[in-house]
């Protein structure tokens, strides 16, 4: 989903980027908020950010014979709120962008809506929904769905940067959704795999900030 | 709880190993990332088009580079064990 420096025409890059300010202007506001008012909560902050940093630096073999990687946003998500991972994920971005030369800082705007927005409220939204049919199918598949969403808007932007000369949007967004679509549906699977498996773990500690997740809400 | 845990860490490590094995009998070679990929889609769709920024930095090679995205992933995974570390002696902590 890292859209390649200089790989968005300037008003494209321009566009994604201001509507990527107030989320993540919002996303400030929130992790503010978390660390004023539940001030135990500071690890789960480091949980989902340290999270999100060690899966997407994670490049994956997929059945199809290519390689991509898992977000991790969506599991943070659940724990702090959607809105922060606005900023944590931004911060995973801009550190890929700046010493990998992955993604870049023209597309960060596009990015960081595909990924630190996107992604996070997919995930958030499909939690909330099935959470009270069965917590760990809620996990699972909100960080599998948050994961294939994230790529889906990549697709969407390049789609709108490159329509293709016959068939417009609609013909370069099957083409770029092709390429992604498949090879991550398994990794989307081990995302929300692993994503059960860590939220398992932070349970099993009993984490006292922990008790709004598995009773329904999210804490912050 | 344990035993769900392991199943699960199986069902991953299962997952890919199937996604490493598979692809490799069916002929495919490179693993190709899919970033790549939609970057010559692009070039296919307009020819003309050229990327009207580089990079600020590139890693000098793709073993520099494979470095330090081992960097992001070990710096994330100490900090996500320290942090579990942290939250389940404050845990016992509290324990009457």
């Amino acid at each position: 989903m890292h859209i390649a420096e200089g790989f968005l025409p300037p008003a494209h890059a321009a566009g994604w980027a201001a509507l990527a300010l107030p989320f993540v202007a919002v996303g400030l506001g929130s992790i503010k908020r978390i660390l004023r008012q539940h001030p135990e909560c500071k690890p789960l902050l480091g949980v989902a950010g340290a999270y999100a940093f060690v899966l997407s630096a994670l490049k994956l073999p997929s059945v199809t014979g290519s390689s991509s990687h898992p977000t991790g946003v969506g599991m943070g998500a659940l724990l702090i709120g959607p809105a922060a991972m606005g900023v944590l994920g931004m911060v995973v971005l801009l550190f890929q962008a700046l010493l990998l030369a992955h993604g870049g800082l023209s597309t960060l705007g596009a990015n960081v809506i595909s990924m630190a927005v996107v992604g996070p409220w997919v995930a958030f939204a499909v939690f909330r929904l099935l959470r009270p049919w069965s917590f760990r199918t809620a996990v699972f598949l909100s960080a599998a769905l948050g994961n294939l969403a994230t790529y889906l808007t990549t697709a969407t932007q390049l789609a709108l940067a490159f329509p293709d000369p016959h068939s417009g949007w609609v013909g370069a967004f099957a083409k770029f959704a092709g390429i992604y679509a498949l090879t991550q549906v398994p990794l989307a699977v081990g995302e929300g795999v692993l994503s059960v498996l860590v939220v398992n773990v932070l349970l099993a500690h009993n984490a006292p900030q922990l008790r709004g997740l598995s009773e329904g809400g999210r804490l912050a | 709880m344990r035993m769900q845990n392991l199943l699960l860490l199986l069902a991953f490590v299962g997952l890919v190993s199937l996604s490493l094995w598979w692809p490799v009998r069916q002929g495919a070679d490179g693993f190709a990332g899919t970033d790549g990929q939609a970057t010559e889609e692009i070039t296919r769709l307009k020819p003309e088009y050229e990327p009207w920024v580089q990079p600020l930095w590139q890693p000098p090679g793709a073993q520099v580079e494979s470095l330090l995205f081992s960097v992001q992933a070990a710096l994330g995974a100490g900090l996500l064990g320290y942090l579990l570390g942290v939250m389940r002696q404050r845990s016992k902590d509290a324990e009457p």
